[in-house]
């Protein structure tokens, strides 16, 4: 009897070391929290300086971040969710400027910046093109400019 | 052909223009987009009380001026004085929303600096600051009649503020 | 009470310095202008007594640090007596008075280096470059003396000093900000030499000789400075992160990315006389880049981690002092640069037209930067409202505009100056190709996730990779490479590492979030980490909670590691020291949270897969452009 019950012991024992532990997730619902961090991270935590709302560990990041998990759980998109803060706090609060009239500028900026750089490139060498007649110093030149250069002090 | 040399000046000129323009702004500042819309409806408890509630609805058909507030709050002190005019002047209920505050504490602070409240509210969780787009305490905002949003106060409400801003739109309000 | 008069021989070594820039700024630009000889030859002297005085003066102030001087007020505030004597050295540049006068030495320092090796120049062009750095130092001076004098007295003085910020306190800001403005302010140097060039009306392919090796050794500080930078917020703050696009990062990688411009202008404009005005107008827009970049930080109009404490005051006065240097700088270069005449000529597919090409992609990346730092300033000043530009804006707008500069990266070197043939292009070419698109398709399928901005950044990285291979084969074939090939094969490999690493790191890393008791085991990565306990540590100036954690792989135990939660005794915010087992191929980055119930904590790990290729490659740029500083041709000979 007794080598029963010390059998099953060792048994528990062996069972829950050999179960020895691997590590929960700290979120009770891990896809929730990947949803979470993924929204927050475009979000701007408004009392630091310039944090994501995602890692910030103020308690108001704390708080809005738990608004957040509750909307997602309620079934809201990432739009509403967005427009829930939008609606709260503002633009201010997105890291990704909406498109709107107001920053048409910023989002259509560097792309009209590019194209007039390769055109007032491709006009400029056009141009140059049919002007230019060699004034570049020849190697020879370069080398007695070396050279005279060398026999200063 | 030569024009093109001067692009460069100008656009610097108007960048300067923007940036001394910017040195007078706070750039963390953040404003409200709740101004002229309806202030988002609550029902919590009362500091005083627990078993009355508050909710704007309450103040419907009155101009009021809602702060709020914390025990924790340092720059709540500063803006005291001022809160306690402007209780005193009765223009305007003035309500106060103790902010993820402790019952005692806030309670305890009241008494010691004086109380310039009409009531005060709880909001525990912070939620009901939330949908008003609280970020930092104090804030304060100005209710008119129909509950809509007419002004807030971002920080501490100084002497200022109060004479340039708050009597004047109270009392522009009240006419309506 | 008996007060050390240390500090005010450092004050008074500014005021001193500040009547010798006067002297070196004014007088040898006058006497360029003017013929006047005596005059001219002030240059020199003048710049070095300035870096003598600036050197006492900065040496005083480390002084004070090192004593702890407690009467000096920006010691009060920004050291402290338990502090770490590393640290309290480090803290000198720890604020705003502090590496502001940090920069003045380093201007200084440079005017001195270019006095000094600069024997064979024209003596009116000397007079001219350093007279121009003399103005600045001037500006800067006055600001620091006007506003920001760091040897300000604290009477009485304080029993103990505030301490530095725990954040700061970490080799990183040994090293970070002074690589950095070592960068910032070596542009000056280009700067001078193209103003000065301006004012003598000879823009010319000398000027750009002269130029190359200064501007490029400011360029390799630049980079490595940045690269600190990035590579102390991944391991300092906790999260992993290496770059945020946060308005400050931006304020230095503006500088980067024109300077990265500028370089390679300048070979142009040195091997064949071209682009002379556009070359004269980055070396203005670098520095300016730079000066920009002091005004954003220093004067509040950004929110930033980065941000020094602001006052008004000074925000209006380096605007004043920025204005008046770009400002006078681009009215220079608008009335003399029409009177520079043309380099040779060269072919719509040529070396030049690739160079020029590809210099139009980094202004246009350095403008996009500024828009988007500058747009919410901008949408605000005209009462529009108020907007964040965070990363996701940045990194939507810069990849793309990256892409043509790599694929031009492999190309450029083939190309031929003057004028290069297509088909001998794509005969060189081809097999880079082939070797890119594989690497493109078969990494992200090994790793097991394909994405196309995944295959993007492979197939770019391994085209540069191939291309300059290639390269290197073909070179050493016709006999010993220069120092200036290795240089410029070192830069773009650079680069293609870095996208590696970026791109590895970007689509591979994994995160977890777990509560770990003493005994479990979390799996990341190919790796276990088992919690072996927590227990208390003490530092110097602090009480941490200490984690020990096996890494192990294969049942095999690699590493101990010890990650910290730290209390310092100056700040109540307690501090995360993440614990990273650095490789080559990949670090697991293991950080602690807060402790929960049941002796459990809070526990956040990561494997970041070829992480430290971005910074690797940051040091083969760097590497490369040391290279080609030491090229022969700018040996100096010394004479016997």
């Amino acid at each position: 009897m007794l080598k029963k019950i010390l059998s099953s012991l060792l048994l528990t024992l062996f069972v829950s070391i050999v179960y020895a532990d691997e590590a929960t997730p700290l979120a009770t619902d891990p896809a929730l929290e990947q949803r979470l961090i993924s929204i927050s991270e475009e979000m701007r935590c408004l009392v630091c300086q310039n944090e994501s709302l995602s890692g910030s560990r103020s308690e108001l990041a704390q708080d809005l971040r738990r608004e957040i998990r509750d909307l997602i759980r309620q079934g809201k998109t990432d739009s509403e969710i967005r427009t829930f803060m939008v609606d709260r706090y503002g633009d201010f609060i997105l890291y990704r400027p909406p498109v709107k009239p107001t920053t048409w500028l910023l989002w259509i900026g560097p792309f009209v910046l590019m194209i007039a750089g390769i055109t007032a490139l491709l006009m400029y060498l056009r141009r140059r093109n049919s002007q230019v007649n060699s004034t570049a110093l020849s190697d020879d030149e370069n080398k007695r400019i070396d050279a005279l250069l060398r026999e200063d002090k | 052909m030569k024009a093109k040399f001067i692009i460069p000046l100008l656009l610097f000129i108007v960048l300067v223009g923007f940036l001394a323009v910017g040195l007078n702004r706070d750039p963390r500042e953040v404003p409200s987009p709740l101004i002229n819309k309806p202030a988002p409806a609550f029902k919590v408890p009362q500091l005083a009380d627990e078993k009355k509630s508050f909710s704007p609805e309450d103040l419907k058909g009155q101009v009021w001026v809602l702060n709020v507030w914390a025990s924790w709050c340092v720059a709540c002190r500063e803006e005291h004085p001022m809160l306690m005019e402007l209780g005193k002047s009765q223009v305007a209920p003035l309500i106060g929303l103790d902010y993820k505050d402790k019952r005692a504490d806030a309670m305890e602070m009241l008494a010691r600096q004086g109380n310039p409240y009409n009531l005060s509210a709880m909001d525990n969780d912070g939620r009901v600051g939330i949908n008003y787009g609280v970020y930092g305490v104090p804030e304060t905002y100005v209710i008119d009649k129909a509950g809509i949003i007419r002004f807030k106060q971002i920080g501490p409400i100084t002497k200022d503020v109060l004479d340039k801003s708050i009597y004047p739109l109270i009392a522009q309000l009240n006419k309506a | 009470m008996e007060y050390s008069m240390i500090p005010e021989i450092g004050h008074f070594a500014l005021i001193l310095a500040l009547c010798v820039s006067i002297i070196q700024g004014v007088l040898p630009l006058i006497g360029a202008q003017q013929g006047r000889r005596e005059w001219l030859v002030l240059a020199r002297p003048a710049t070095q007594i300035s870096f003598l005085l600036l050197a006492i003066s900065f040496g005083v102030l480390a002084w004070c640090f090192y004593v702890n001087d407690f009467s000096v007020l920006y010691v009060a505030e920004h050291s402290n007596s338990q502090l770490p004597t590393v640290y309290r050295l480090g803290a000198v540049w720890g604020g705003h008075e502090g590496s502001l006068l940090l920069w003045i030495f380093l201007l200084t320092g440079w005017a001195f280096a270019v006095a000094q090796l600069s024997k064979t120049l024209d003596e009116f062009m000397v007079a001219r470059v350093l007279g121009v750095l003399g103005l600045v130092a001037t500006g800067l001076l006055l600001f620091v003396l006007g506003t920001s004098n760091p040897f300000e007295r604290l009477l009485p003085a304080a029993q103990d000093g505030r301490s530095l910020n725990p954040l700061l306190q970490d080799p990183g800001l040994v090293f970070h900000p002074p690589m950095l403005y070592m960068g910032y302010v070596g542009f000056s140097v280009a700067f001078a030499f193209a103003i000065a060039s301006l004012l003598s009306g000879k823009l010319d392919a000398a000027w750009a000789r002269w130029s190359r090796p200064w501007t490029t050794t400011a360029w390799i500080f630049l980079t490595l400075g940045i690269a600190l930078g990035s590579w102390w917020a991944y391991y300092e703050l906790g999260w992993g992160g290496w770059w945020f696009w946060d308005p400050v990062e931006n304020a230095s990688f503006m500088p980067w990315l024109i300077g990265t411009a500028l370089i390679h202008s300048l070979v142009v404009t040195e091997k064949r006389g071209g682009f002379k005005n556009w070359t004269v107008l980055l070396a203005i827009m670098a520095f300016s880049m730079s000066l920009l970049g002091t005004f954003l930080v220093r004067s509040g109009v950004l929110t930033s981690v980065h941000a020094f404490a602001t006052d008004p005051r000074r925000g209006i006065f380096i605007l004043l002092l920025l204005s008046l240097v770009v400002g006078s700088s681009l009215f220079l270069y608008a009335l003399r640069a029409p009177k520079s005449t043309l380099g040779g000529k060269f072919s719509l597919l040529s070396r030049e037209t690739l160079i020029l090409m590809g210099n139009v992609f980094f202004v246009v990346a350095a403008g996009s930067v500024l828009l988007g730092t500058l747009y919410p300033l901008l949408i605000d000043a005209l009462n529009l409202g108020k907007i964040s530009v965070g990363p996701p804006y940045f990194n939507a707008v810069f990849v793309p505009i990256m892409v043509p500069v790599l694929f031009l990266m492999a190309v450029g070197p083939w190309a031929s100056w003057k004028t290069t043939d297509l088909k001998t292009l794509l005969k060189r070419l081809w097999i880079a190709a082939v070797v890119a698109f594989i690497a493109a398709i078969a990494i992200p399928s090994l790793m097991g996730e394909f994405t196309i901005l995944t295959a993007l950044g492979f197939l770019l990285a391994f085209w540069v990779i191939a291309s300059g291979v290639l390269q290197i084969i073909r070179q050493c074939k016709v006999g010993m490479p220069t120092r200036s090939f290795i240089g410029m094969q070192l830069g773009h490999m650079g680069i293609a590492v870095f996208v590696i690493g970026v791109t590895m790191v970007g689509a591979y890393q994994e995160e977890k979030d777990v509560r770990m008791a003493p005994g479990d085991t979390v799996t990341v990565g190919g790796y276990q980490i088992r919690l072996m306990g927590v227990g208390p540590a003490q530092g110097p100036n602090y009480q941490a909670m200490r984690g020990t954690f096996e890494l192990v792989r294969n049942g095999k135990v690699q590493e101990l590691m010890y990650p910290e939660k730290r209390n310092y005794d100056s700040s109540t915010m307690p501090m995360t020291e993440a614990a990273i087992d650095a490789g080559l191929t990949r670090d697991i980055y293991v950080s602690l949270g807060e402790p929960l119930e049941g002796n459990a904590w809070a526990v956040r790990v990561y494997y970041k897969p070829f992480v430290d290729w971005i910074w690797g490659g940051c040091l083969l740029m760097a590497l490369g452009g040391l290279f080609a500083v030491m090229d022969k041709r700018y040996r100096l000979r010394v004479k016997k």
